[in-house]
C-alpha cells in the first residue's frame, strides 16, 4: 500500500508544478480538483475500510472535486475572465522557484524529528511542498480567482499533513473543516463577482485605493 | 443545554431574520435575540454550568471572560443596529441581520469549545460570517477591503490549522494518544515533544494573530474598520478581536504547562511591542478617524500580547483589559458610525463641531477616547495601569518603559485628531445625508456601554473579581 501512497503523492507534487506553470485558468482549475480527490482518496489507502472512513472519503472527493470546481467555474463564468491568469512573476521564475522548494522540503523533512513509523514517508515533504506551491501562486498571481486556487492548494498542503493524524480530527471536525471551506469559497466567489462589477476587471493589483495618505 | 440554548438561539434568530420580508421590522430582531443571548449568558455567569459532550463544550473562567464581553457589547450593538438600520432603509439589510446572528452563534462557539479543532472551525466562521457585513456599503472602497480581509485571514487561520495539526503530532510524537482536547494536551503538556510544540506555538500566533491584528500581519484591519459601518467595526474590534485572543490564551495555556516558557514569552512581548509601535507610527497625524480607531485595536491587541508575555502580576489585569477593551471599542465605533453618517466624510479635517450638532455622540466619543487611552476615572485606566506595573515587577522595567512611551504618543497622536473634530462649530449640511441628529437608539447603546465602563472604573463586582482571578490562575506557568 505504501507505494502506492507514495505514487500518490508524487502526483500531488506534480499537480503542484502543473497548477503554477499553466496560463490557462480552467487548466489550474481542474488541477487543484483533481489534486483533491486524490487527497481524498489517500486515508482509504491508509486505513482499513470503515463506515466513518467511507464517509470522510465521500465528503472530501464531493467537496473538493465537484462543488468547489464548480463554484469556482460560476465564478468564473459570470465575470466572463479571459483566459490568462497574469502573473506578477513570470511563469518560469515561479516554476524555477517552486522547484528550488520541493527539492529543499526534501532536505528539510528529512531533518524533523518525526515519529518513527513515519521516517521515510513521502507525506510532509509533499504537504511542505504543496503549501510552499500554494504560498507562491497566492503572491505572484493577480487575479481574485488565482488567488482563490492558490489558497486551495494552500489548504491542501495542510491537509496532507492531517493525514498523518487520523485520530486528531473526529468526524464532526473534519465535516466542520471542509463546510468552513465550501463557504469560505462560496463568499470568495460572491466577493469576485462583485470585484469584477465594480472595477470591470478581477485583476487585484487594482485594489489600491486604501492606504495610508501621506 | 445552556450550551445549545446559547449555540443555537441565535441560529434559530438567523433563520427568522432570513425570512422576515421587510426591510424595516427585520432589525427589531437584532435587540430581541440579543437581549436573550445576554440573558442566557448572566444564567450561565451565575450558573457555572458543567462541561457536557466528553469535556468537548465547557464555560471555563477565560472562557466566561470573553463570553461575558462579547454577549455585552453586542447587545449593545443590536440595539444600536435597530435604530441605525430604518435610516438606511434602502438597502437591504438581509444578508447583514443573518451575518450578525450567525456570527453571534460562531462567537459563542469558541468561548466554549474545548476541542482546539471545534474551536477552529467556529472561528473560521466567525470570518465568515463578518465578511458580508463589512461589504454592507457596497462599493469599490469596502470591497476592497472585504477581499483583503476575507483572503488574509482565510490564510491566516489556515495556517492556524497547520498549528493545530503540529500540536496534535507534538503528542504523537510523545507516544501519547493524539488529541486535541484541551484538558488532556495541558495535562500532557510536559511530555510534548519541544520542537512540534514551538513550531505549533509559532504557526497558532502567526495564524490568530493575524485575525487578532497583532504587527506586522495587521495590515487588513484599518482598511476593513475603515470602511466598515461603525456597528460593524464595534463587533470586529470587541468581538472577532477576543475570539482570536481567546485562541491565542489557549496554546498560551498549553505552552505554560510544558515547563520552559522563556521562548514564548519573549515572543508574544516582542509582538506585542511591534504592535504598540506600529500603532503610534500610524497613529500620528492619522486623517480619517475610522482608520485611527483600527490602529488604536492593533495597540490595544498588543498591550493584551505584552501582558500575556509577562506573565504573573499582569494576568489579572489583561482579563480585565479585554472586557474593557472590548467595551470601550464599543463605545467609541458606534458613536463614530453616527459621526459619519453625520458629516458624510470619514476624514477628520472636514469634521468640525461635533459637540454643537451631535451633543451626545460628541460627549461619549470623547469620553470613549479618554477611557482608551488610558485616563481615570474609567476602568480601561485600572487595567492598563495594571499591565504596566505588572510589567515593572515582572522584571521587564525596558519593556514598560517602551509601554508607556508608546502611549504617550498614542494619547497625543488621537488627542490631535479627535479634539479638532469636537470643537469649532459645525459646518452647513449638504449633500446627500442631511439631517442626521442624535436619536435614542443611536445614542442610548454607546452610553450604556460608557456607564458599564464608568461603573468598573470606580466599583468592581465581587463575582467579576472572582471570575477575573479564576481566570488568572489558570493561565498561571505551571509550578
Amino acid at each position: 500500500m505504501n507505494s502506492l501512497m507514495d505514487q500518490l503523492l508524487v502526483l500531488v507534487m506534480l499537480l503542484n508544478f502543473l497548477g503554477l506553470g499553466t496560463s490557462r485558468m480552467q487548466v489550474a482549475i481542474r488541477t487543484v480538483a483533481f489534486q483533491g480527490v486524490i487527497l481524498g482518496l489517500l486515508p482509504g489507502l491508509a486505513h482499513t475500510f470503515s463506515w466513518h472512513l467511507g464517509m470522510i472519503t465521500l465528503g472530501i472527493i464531493l467537496a473538493k472535486g465537484v462543488l468547489i470546481p464548480w463554484l469556482l467555474f460560476r465564478a468564473m463564468r459570470r465575470v466572463e475572465i479571459r483566459e490568462a491568469v497574469e502573473p506578477f512573476l513570470s511563469y518560469s521564475a515561479t516554476l524555477l522557484l517552486a522547484a528550488v522548494a520541493t527539492a529543499l522540503a526534501f532536505v528539510f523533512a528529512a531533518k524533523l524529528p518525526l515519529a518513527p513509523q513515519h521516517q521515510g514517508l513521502l507525506f510532509v515533504p509533499a504537504a511542505i511542498a504543496t503549501i510552499i506551491t500554494g504560498f507562491l501562486v497566492l503572491t505572484t498571481r493577480k487575479k481574485a480567482i488565482t488567488q482563490v486556487i492558490g489558497y486551495l492548494i494552500l489548504e491542501n498542503g495542510i491537509f496532507i499533513f492531517g493525514l498523518l493524524l487520523s485520530q486528531a480530527m473526529p468526524v464532526m471536525v473534519e465535516a466542520g473543516v471542509l463546510l468552513d471551506l465550501i463557504v469560505g469559497i462560496f463568499v470568495m466567489g460572491i466577493i469576485i463577482n462583485q470585484i469584477s462589477r465594480e472595477f470591470s476587471s478581477i485583476d487585484t493589483s487594482r485594489l489600491t485605493a486604501l492606504r495610508e495618505e501621506r | 443545554m445552556i450550551y445549545l440554548a446559547l449555540l443555537l438561539l441565535p441560529l434559530a434568530g438567523a433563520l427568522i431574520s432570513w425570512f422576515t420580508g421587510s426591510n424595516l421590522r427585520r432589525p427589531r430582531l437584532l435587540p430581541l435575540f440579543g437581549a436573550a443571548h445576554f440573558i442566557l449568558t448572566l444564567l450561565a455567569f451565575m450558573g457555572g454550568p458543567k462541561p457536557v459532550l466528553s469535556g468537548w463544550l465547557a464555560l471555563d473562567p477565560l472562557g466566561m471572560v470573553a463570553l461575558l464581553t462579547i454577549s455585552t457589547l453586542y447587545l449593545g450593538c443590536a440595539v444600536y443596529a435597530a435604530g441605525y438600520l430604518p435610516s438606511r432603509r434602502r438597502r437591504s439589510n438581509r444578508v447583514l441581520c443573518l451575518g450578525m446572528l450567525v456570527c453571534l452563534s460562531a462567537m459563542s462557539l469558541v468561548t466554549m469549545a474545548h476541542h482546539l479543532g471545534l474551536l477552529w472551525v467556529a472561528m473560521e466562521s466567525t470570518t465568515l460570517s463578518m465578511a458580508p457585513l463589512i461589504y454592507f456599503n457596497r462599493n469599490a472602497r469596502s470591497i476592497e477591503a472585504t477581499w483583503k480581509y476575507l483572503l488574509i485571514c482565510s490564510v491566516g487561520i489556515a495556517l492556524a490549522l497547520l498549528g493545530l495539526f503540529f500540536l496534535a503530532y507534538a503528542t504523537l510524537v510523545a507516544g501519547a494518544e493524539t488529541t486535541l482536547l484541551l484538558e488532556p494536551l495541558i495535562a500532557g503538556a510536559r511530555r510534548l515533544s519541544p520542537a512540534w510544540l514551538n513550531a505549533a506555538f509559532i504557526f497558532l500566533l502567526v495564524g490568530f494573530g493575524t485575525k487578532m491584528g497583532l504587527a506586522p500581519l495587521h495590515t487588513w484591519k484599518p482598511d476593513a474598520y475603515g470602511e466598515a459601518p461603525g456597528l460593524v467595526g464595534a463587533l470586529l474590534s470587541g468581538g472577532l478581536v477576543n475570539c482570536a485572543l481567546l485562541g491565542i490564551i489557549r496554546v498560551y495555556q498549553i505552552c505554560m504547562a510544558a515547563g520552559d516558557v522563556r521562548f514564548y514569552q519573549q515572543t508574544m512581548i516582542g509582538m506585542g511591542l511591534l504592535s504598540m509601535a506600529f500603532a503610534a507610527l500610524f497613529m500620528l497625524r492619522q486623517t480619517d478617524f475610522k482608520r485611527m480607531l483600527a490602529y488604536s485595536s492593533v495597540e490595544h491587541v498588543g498591550l493584551l500580547a505584552v501582558a500575556l508575555g509577562v506573565g504573573r502580576g499582569a494576568l489579572f489585569a489583561a482579563l480585565f483589559h479585554l472586557f474593557n477593551n472590548g467595551l470601550t471599542k464599543g463605545v467609541l465605533f458606534l458613536t463614530s458610525g453616527n459621526i459619519h453618517r453625520s458629516y458624510g466624510t470619514k476624514n477628520a479635517e472636514q469634521v468640525r463641531g461635533v459637540l454643537q450638532r451631535l451633543p451626545f455622540t460628541g460627549g461619549l466619543f470623547l469620553a470613549g477616547f479618554f477611557a482608551i487611552t488610558g485616563s481615570p476615572p474609567f476602568s480601561p485606566f485600572l487595567s492598563e495601569f495594571g499591565i504596566i506595573s505588572g510589567t515593572f515587577g515582572g522584571g521587564h522595567p525596558l519593556v514598560a518603559a517602551l509601554m508607556l512611551l508608546f502611549l504617550a504618543i498614542i494619547f497625543m497622536g488621537m488627542a490631535s485628531t479627535i479634539l479638532p473634530m469636537m470643537m469649532g462649530s459645525a459646518p452647513r449640511e449638504s449633500g446627500t445625508v442631511v439631517g442626521y441628529r442624535d436619536r435614542f437608539f443611536t445614542v442610548a447603546p454607546p452610553l450604556a456601554l460608557m456607564v458599564v465602563i464608568l461603573v468598573l472604573g470606580i466599583w468592581l463586582p465581587e463575582p467579576l473579581r472572582r471570575l477575573l482571578a479564576d481566570g488568572a490562575r489558570l493561565l498561571e506557568v505551571a509550578p
